[in-house]
């Protein structure tokens, strides 16, 4: 990050990506659909399985699949204990940035006991890799229902005192009202989403927009901001983690019993005791004569074709764009991660503030630079400078892309139509 | 001076900051001081550069608080802004005697004496189901006797390798079997690949060594790894068989 400053006023701000670059998308197009999977915890590494649930709705669109009732429940529980999980990172920090460190502590407490769901569930912390393309890995353990539960029952009243420490506080609000003011129309010229187009009094919420998961069949409503400043969009998140808790809690109701993976095991490895016991299932799930298991070493085929399929991270929009062009590794797989638009408009947002308030502006935005840095020219919500001034700058990037590989040439008739 | 000033204005402290000369003054500074190298303008194009005066505009923006318009009825009267909110006493009282501020500290103080939440990571060995993932793998190859090498071909981070050579009675024999902990991303996956739990992830979490060959696993270190773990192993996987 760049600034510019006159004495502490900021005149300009020039963000600076690219520090964080693992070169994802392309490695992803090495890899099976599988393998795929846990390069998506590590891109925004604080919402790990709505990552994951973004990268799988895209490969159950492409396989013309849907995850069992269970296993949407399960990725709807987990998708808002991972909301909660990411607005405690965001707002308590954003509190600690701007000088509150207590509540962070508290804040990091609950988030150690949401991670030991997680852990529960798939053995790992914080990369999961557990929502997989036709369900979740593993059935939700014994007991864990309760747990979470219980845990639900106290996070109310937590909620509470942190608002208690933090809403009225006149440090933290000298601090945030006012600040970094995007207007309705900055939000959506700027493609924002999520809590920073909510908080600027658009309602837009992907998770009622267009419903996936389970969305559909339960009840929460949308917290919508006014003035969309950082104040604003802090009482948001701290609603939508109120209004998460009421998911998890009709989840935790309507938690139906039955499988947890599509009942198809040329897509999903069979329970254990199958393939040990049953000869039939190992013939059909190894190459005969070569013991290479077709689903480990080679993956699944995907049918070609392509789709943008996007879920209301915690962050905001993300969204996975993906390409088959029939064989078992995706042809392309751009990310469109949500903070990437939020920083394009750190220039605006912070212009004529003081150099203290660039870290109340960072911290509203919510960045992971996990989910940033990778992203490509996919992400730019303008055209870049530096390239064919004349093009639309997505017809120019998917050219480059797939021009070469003859297979796609139906695919790429469609992409340069849009 | 300043801290009386801004005692009094309590909420509005720089109001007493926005003068009109200072507006003259911040543009004269502001020229001087703008960088003018092209790396900071970080215009990277040099035939797109914008020619972009940036002023100082502080003064403008003037107080944090947003700017509203006084509250229409339906007859187009204004209406008292103020109508609902608190009482000018309860506001006074409130910016004089930081009532929130007080009830804050009051939150915090509490937290003293609540009993402390047991830290997970210390518990997660006694307590918890057997994690699937997180740890050490160990192989146990000599139960295979032909080698499937599933977990090097899921192995998304490539961090497995294994060379195997055939017996004479047409059964293969691994020769090679080494892991690049560095490489490692537990994700877990060569574990649910192997149909026969030749390798397995344990509970280890720590991985601080001195040198990086340490990291590097051969097929000793994870037949060793395997033994030391065999308990622990053996009743992780059958607690967990229930969910595989």
């Amino acid at each position: 990050m760049i600034l510019e400053l006159n004495g502490e006023e900021i005149l300009r701000a020039d963000p600076h990506i690219g520090l964080l670059h693992r070169g994802t998308e392309k490695l992803i197009e090495y890899k099976t659909y599988i393998q795929a999977l846990p390069y998506f915890d590590r891109l925004d590494y604080v919402s790990m399985m709505t990552n994951e649930l973004c990268y799988s709705l895209a490969v159950e669109k492409l396989l013309n699949i849907q995850a069992p009732e269970r296993a949407q429940w399960i990725r709807t529980l987990f998708g808002e204990i991972t909301r909660i999980l990411n607005h405690l990172m965001a707002v308590l920090t954003h509190v600690m940035d701007v000088g509150g460190l207590t509540p962070f502590l508290w804040g990091f407490e609950e988030r150690e006991k949401l991670m030991e769901f997680y852990e529960r569930v798939s053995g790992a912390r914080l990369h999961a890799a557990y929502v997989r393309p036709g369900g979740v890995a593993f059935d939700l353990p014994h007991g864990l229902l309760e747990d979470i539960f219980k845990w639900s029952t106290q996070f109310g009243s937590r909620i509470d005192e942190i608002e208690e420490v933090v809403t009225g506080n006149r440090i933290w609000k000298e601090r945030t009202i006012g600040i970094g003011v995007v207007t309705a129309k900055e939000a959506l010229d700027y493609s924002f989403s999520g809590v920073m187009v909510r908080g600027s009094g658009i309602p837009w919420d992907l998770r009622k927009v267009a419903p996936y998961d389970k969305y559909a069949e339960v009840e929460f409503d949308i917290p919508v901001g006014k003035n969309g400043d950082c104040y604003d969009r802090y009482l948001c998140r701290v609603q939508e983690m109120r209004e998460s808790l009421r998911i998890i809690n009709q989840c935790l109701n309507k938690m139906p019993t039955g499988v947890v993976k599509v009942d198809d095991h040329k897509l999903v490895p069979p329970p254990r005791a199958m393939m040990k016991e049953s000869m039939e299932s190992l013939i059909h799930h190894f190459k005969v004569g070569i013991f290479f298991s077709l689903i480990f070493s080679e993956g699944y085929s995907v049918p070609p074709g392509e789709t943008y399929s996007a879920i209301e991270a915690p962050k905001g929009e993300m969204a996975v764009y993906l390409v088959s062009d029939g064989t078992n590794r995706p042809y392309r797989c751009s990310i469109r991660a949500p903070g990437f638009a939020h920083l394009a408009g750190s220039d605006f947002m912070m212009r004529h503030h003081m150099l203290a308030d660039a870290v109340a502006i960072i911290g509203t935005m919510d960045l992971v630079f996990g989910a940033l840095g990778f992203t490509n020219v996919l992400g730019h919500v303008r055209p870049p400078r530096m390239s064919m001034p004349n093009e639309g700058w997505m017809e120019h990037n998917i050219r480059v892309l797939i021009s070469a590989d003859p297979v796609c040439i139906e695919t790429r008739k469609r992409i340069t139509c849009l | 001076m300043f801290s009386r000033t801004r005692l009094v204005l309590g909420l509005q402290p720089h109001l007493a900051l926005n003068t009109r000369n200072n507006l003259a003054r911040n543009t004269l500074v502001a020229h001087r001081l703008i960088s003018h190298s092209s790396c900071s303008r970080a215009e990277h194009d040099p035939h797109q550069r914008r020619v972009e005066t940036l002023t100082s505009a502080i003064g403008e923006r003037g107080g944090h608080h947003a700017h509203t318009s006084h509250p229409v009825d339906a007859q187009g009267n204004e209406m008292n802004p103020y109508r609902n909110g608190p009482s000018a006493l309860d506001k006074a009282v409130h910016l004089f005697f930081f009532t929130e501020i007080i009830r804050g500290m009051w939150i915090v103080l509490e937290n003293f004496f609540r009993p402390p939440t047991p830290s997970c990571i210390h518990l997660k060995r006694v307590l918890y189901l057997p994690a699937f993932v997180g740890s050490t793998p160990y192989v146990a190859i000599q139960v295979v006797k032909s080698v499937a090498s599933l977990c090097e071909a899921i192995c998304p981070a490539q961090a497995i390798t294994i060379e195997s050579e055939a017996r004479l009675d047409g059964s293969r024999k691994t020769t090679k079997y080494d892991i690049d902990m560095t490489k490692c991303i537990y994700c877990g996956f060569c574990q649910e690949a192997c149909p026969v739990d030749a390798i397995v992830e344990t509970q280890n979490q720590e991985f601080s060594v001195e040198n990086r060959e340490e990291l590097l696993y051969n097929k000793e270190k994870l037949l060793a790894n395997g033994d030391r773990a065999e308990a622990e192993i053996a009743a992780n996987l059958h607690s967990d068989h229930v969910y595989r």
